[in-house]
C-alpha cells in the first residue's frame, strides 16, 4: 500500500520520496535533510523534479530563504512528542519569509499535535494510518483562538480581540 | 473581575472536550502512559504517590465567592473535602480519580475556571500581587495585564512545547509582592521618560536546584508591546533553551550561559525583525480588559482603628492579619491558612464555604489567594472587621500569624509528592509545637520562613529568611537550613549554614538562630536585616556549637 499522509484536512497518497527510500527518478519529488542539500547545493538545485528540505529542530529556517522559490515543500523533523522548536520554524517560513508551499510536520507528531501545528502554519502530517481520522478531526479542536496566526478562518471573527 | 465572553467559554468548553477524548483514549488503552503523559501535564494532572493530583488555575490568584464554592464542592464530591493552596496561587486536590477529571474540569468551566497549562513546559498561570487594585501604592493595577498574558499564553501554539515550565509573575506597586524577580519573566508595570505607560521587563529568575535572581531585559517598554516583546524572549528561549538536559533546562540557564549583555541583543534583535508586523495590543483590548478591573464602589468612610479599647486577641488578629487600604476606612484582611494543627495552604471545603460567605458579605465578593498560601478579603470595612474576626476565629480561620515564623511557605512534600525527598508538613507541625508562645513570635517580628521537601524548591526555601531544605540522607529525612533570603524587591538568595540536621533538630536549630537574632539585633532590626549585617557566621556558631544541636 503507498505510503499516506494527512494534508489539507485529507488523507492522500504520499508522492514524495527521501534520499533513505532508494533511488528517486529525476523528476520525481524528492526531500532532502538540510546536511545532504548543503553538501551538493547546485547538483540539487538543477534537478527537475520538485524540491523539499528536511528541517532538524537545530536548524536554522534562515537558512533556506534564498531558496524558498525553488522549494516546494518543507518539512520539520520532531524528534520527541515534546520537541518545540519546529514549531517556531514553521511559524516563521510563513510568517517572515513568506513561504506559500506545502508545510510538513514528520517524526514524532499525533492526532493531538496537529491543531498548533496547524496554527503555526503546517498543513501536512506524517501520521501512522491509524490517527488519520482521528488528527482530521483534531484540526478542528477549537473553534477559536486569542492569537492571530496563520492558519485560515480562525481568527478573522475575532478581530476585535486580536492580541498578538 | 473579569468575566468570560462567548470566545473565553468556547475555549474552555472545547478544551474539557479534548481532554475528555484524551481520557477516554488512555483509559481504553489507545494511548500510552507516555504519549498521556504529556497532554494531561498541559491540563495540570500529575500522577503522585498515593493518587493523581490536579493543579486548577486561579489566574493571578482572583476568585469571585462563586468560585470558591465551586471548589468547595469539588473536594467534598472528587477529594477528601479539602483542597491546598500553592506558592503560585492556585488549589491542588491530592486525590480525584483520573476517570473524573474531565467531570471536575467540566464544573470548573461553569464558573469560568480550568486547569490548562498548569504544569508541562509551556507558559505557566501568571501570577500577581495578591493585594492588587486594593494598595495605596500601586503604580497601576497589574490584573489587566495578567488577564491579558494568560489569554496570549492560553493554547499558544508556538510555545506550548517550550524546554521547561515558564512562569511570568506582575506586579504594580515597588513593594514586590509576587516574587517577580524569581520567575522567569518578571513584568514590572513602570512609566516613560515622559510619563508614558508601559513596563521594566526582568529574565531569567527562578528557583528549583539553581536558583537565580532575574536580570533587567529592558528599562522600559512602552504598554502596547508587551506581548510582541514577551514573543521575542519566548521564541529565543524555545531556539537555544538547552533540551538534553532537564536541570538546564530553564531560561534562567541560557540567560546565565549566554549573560545578559548577548542575552538582551538577541532578544532586542528578535524583537526588531517583527515588531512592525507583530500585531500590537489594541487600545480599545486593554480598555476593554480594564474595564472589569474597574475600582469597587466603595463608601465615603473614614479612618478609624476598630481595634481600639477591643480585647487583646484581636487587636493581635487586626495587627498582624490585617494592611491598609487605598480607600479610607477600609483594610485587607489576611485569612491565615497556617493553623498550627493543619497542613499550611490546605481549607477544608467548609471553610471554603465560609470564606465565600464572608466574601459576599464583607468584600465584594472576591477572595484572593496569595503565594504565602494564605486568603485574602481585599476590601473590608473598618468596621466590620470585629465582627468578622469573631467568624474566622470559630472557624479556625483567624491564627493572628502573618508575617511570623509560623506563617511558613510549605510544599506537600514527602507525604503527598512523588518527587519529594523529606516530609515537610511533619516539620511544619514541629516547628509549630515549639513556637507557640505568641508573645514571643511578635517579639521577633516578620520573619519569612519557607520550607521545601526537596531542591526544586516549590516551598521557596532559598528565598526564604530562614530556608528549610529536605534531602535524603540514606534513606533518612535530613534537612538543610539557609537563611538571609529574601523574595521581594529586595531579592537575594539564602547561605548555607552547615551541615543539614536530622528532622528532630529542626526546632532547636530554629531556636538557636533566633537567640542570635535577639542577642545582636539592633532596635527595629528585622531577622533577615541582622543576617545581612552579620553574616552567617555568628548564627552558624551557635547551631553548631557542641552539644551537638539535640
Amino acid at each position: 500500500m503507498p505510503r499516506r499522509l494527512l494534508r489539507d484536512g485529507a488523507i492522500v497518497v504520499d508522492e514524495w520520496r527521501t534520499t533513505a527510500d532508494g533511488a528517486v527518478a529525476d523528476d520525481g519529488p524528492l526531500m532532502l535533510a538540510l546536511s545532504e542539500f548543503r553538501a551538493e547545493r547546485e547538483r540539487w538545485l538543477a534537478r527537475p523534479g520538485l524540491l523539499g528540505i528536511i528541517l532538524s529542530p537545530v536548524d536554522d529556517e534562515q537558512e533556506l530563504v534564498p531558496h524558498l522559490a525553488r522549494l516546494a515543500l518543507v518539512a520539520a523533523e520532531f524528534t520527541t512528542v515534546s520537541e518545540g522548536r519546529g514549531y517556531t520554524q514553521g511559524r516563521l517560513l510563513r510568517e517572515r519569509w513568506g513561504f506559500a508551499g506545502e508545510l510538513r510536520a514528520r517524526g514524532a507528531i499525533h492526532r493531538d499535535h496537529v491543531f498548533l501545528l496547524a496554527r503555526c502554519g503546517f498543513n501536512s502530517f506524517e501520521l501512522a494510518e491509524s490517527e488519520f481520522e482521528g488528527g482530521a478531526a483534531a484540526l478542528r479542536t477549537f473553534s477559536a483562538a486569542y492569537q492571530t496566526s496563520n492558519d485560515r478562518g480562525l481568527h478573522s471573527a475575532l478581530r476585535h480581540r486580536q492580541l498578538s | 473581575m473579569y468575566r468570560y465572553d462567548v470566545i473565553d467559554k468556547t475555549l474552555v468548553d472545547e478544551r474539557v472536550a479534548q481532554f475528555r477524548d484524551q481520557t477516554r483514549r488512555f483509559l481504553a488503552g489507545e494511548l500510552s502512559d507516555d504519549d498521556f503523559r504529556h497532554l494531561r501535564l498541559r491540563n495540570g494532572l500529575y500522577i503522585q504517590r498515593h493518587a493523581p493530583m490536579l493543579r486548577v488555575a486561579i489566574p493571578y490568584g482572583l476568585l469571585s465567592s462563586k468560585q470558591l464554592r465551586a471548589l468547595a464542592s469539588i473536594a467534598r464530591r472528587y477529594d477528601r473535602g479539602y483542597g491546598h493552596f500553592t506558592t503560585r496561587q492556585n488549589i491542588q486536590y491530592n486525590w480525584p480519580r483520573i476517570e473524573d477529571v474531565p467531570d471536575i474540569l467540566a464544573e470548573l468551566a461553569t464558573v469560568e475556571m480550568h486547569a490548562i497549562q498548569t504544569s508541562g513546559n509551556c507558559i505557566r498561570n501568571v501570577t500577581s500581587d495578591p493585594l492588587a487594585g486594593a494598595v495605596p501604592d500601586e503604580l497601576e493595577d497589574p490584573r489587566p495585564w495578567c488577564e491579558i498574558i494568560r489569554q496570549w499564553s492560553t493554547f499558544h501554539p508556538e510555545f506550548t512545547y517550550l524546554p521547561r515550565k515558564f512562569k511570568i509573575a506582575v506586579t504594580g506597586t515597588p513593594q514586590d509582592r509576587a516574587a517577580s524577580q524569581l520567575h522567569d519573566i518578571g513584568v514590572h508595570i513602570a512609566r516613560g521618560p515622559d510619563g508614558e505607560p508601559g513596563f521594566e521587563i526582568l529574565a531569567g529568575g527562578g528557583l528549583g536546584r539553581t536558583p537565580v535572581i532575574g536580570q533587567v531585559v529592558r528599562d522600559f517598554l512602552p504598554r502596547e508591546h508587551l506581548l510582541s516583546y514577551l514573543e521575542a524572549i519566548l521564541r529565543v528561549y524555545n531556539r537555544a533553551g538547552r533540551r538534553d538536559n532537564i536541570h538546564k533546562a530553564r531560561i534562567k540557564i541560557l540567560v546565565k550561559s549566554l549573560g545578559i549583555e548577548e542575552f538582551r541583543r538577541r532578544v532586542e534583535a528578535e524583537w526588531e525583525s517583527f515588531r512592525e508586523y507583530g500585531a500590537r495590543t489594541p487600545v480599545e483590548e486593554i480598555e476593554r480588559v480594564r474595564g472589569f478591573f474597574a475600582p469597587h464602589s466603595y463608601r465615603l468612610l473614614e479612618d478609624a482603628d476598630p481595634s481600639a479599647g477591643q480585647e487583646a486577641a484581636f487587636r493581635a488578629w487586626y495587627r498582624y492579619n490585617t494592611h491598609p487600604h487605598k480607600m479610607p476606612g477600609y483594610r485587607i484582611v489576611f485569612i491565615s491558612l497556617k493553623k498550627p494543627d493543619v497542613a499550611p495552604g490546605d481549607a477544608t471545603d467548609a471553610q471554603m464555604e465560609l470564606i465565600a460567605d464572608l466574601a459576599d458579605r464583607y468584600s465584594f465578593g472576591e477572595v484572593r489567594v496569595t503565594h504565602t498560601q494564605n486568603l485574602v478579603l481585599g476590601d473590608v470595612e473598618q468596621d466590620k472587621a470585629l465582627e468578622l474576626w469573631r467568624i474566622l476565629a470559630e472557624a479556625g480561620l483567624a491564627t493572628p500569624n502573618i508575617g511570623t515564623l509560623t506563617d511558613m511557605i510549605c510544599c506537600p512534600g514527602l507525604d503527598f509528592c512523588s518527587l519529594a525527598n523529606a516530609g515537610s508538613i511533619e516539620v511544619a507541625k514541629l516547628i509549630n509545637d515549639r513556637f507557640e508562645d505568641y508573645d514571643y513570635l511578635y517579639d521577633l517580628g516578620e520573619i519569612d520562613l519557607k520550607m521545601s521537601g526537596c531542591m526544586n524548591a516549590c516551598g521557596h526555601h532559598h528565598v526564604g529568611a530562614i530556608g528549610i531544605l529536605g534531602v535524603d540522607k540514606g534513606g533518612e529525612e535530613w534537612y538543610q537550613i539557609t537563611i538571609g533570603g529574601a523574595a521581594g524587591s529586595d531579592a537575594s538568595l539564602g547561605s548555607v549554614i552547615g551541615p543539614s540536621v536530622a528532622k528532630r533538630d529542626v526546632p532547636e536549630t530554629l531556636a538557636r538562630l533566633l537567640e542570635v537574632y535577639v542577642r545582636e539585633r539592633h532596635p527595629d532590626e528585622r531577622f533577615l536585616d541582622t543576617v545581612r549585617r552579620l553574616g552567617v557566621k555568628p548564627f552558624k556558631e551557635r547551631v553548631y556549637a557542641a552539644p551537638a544541636a539535640a
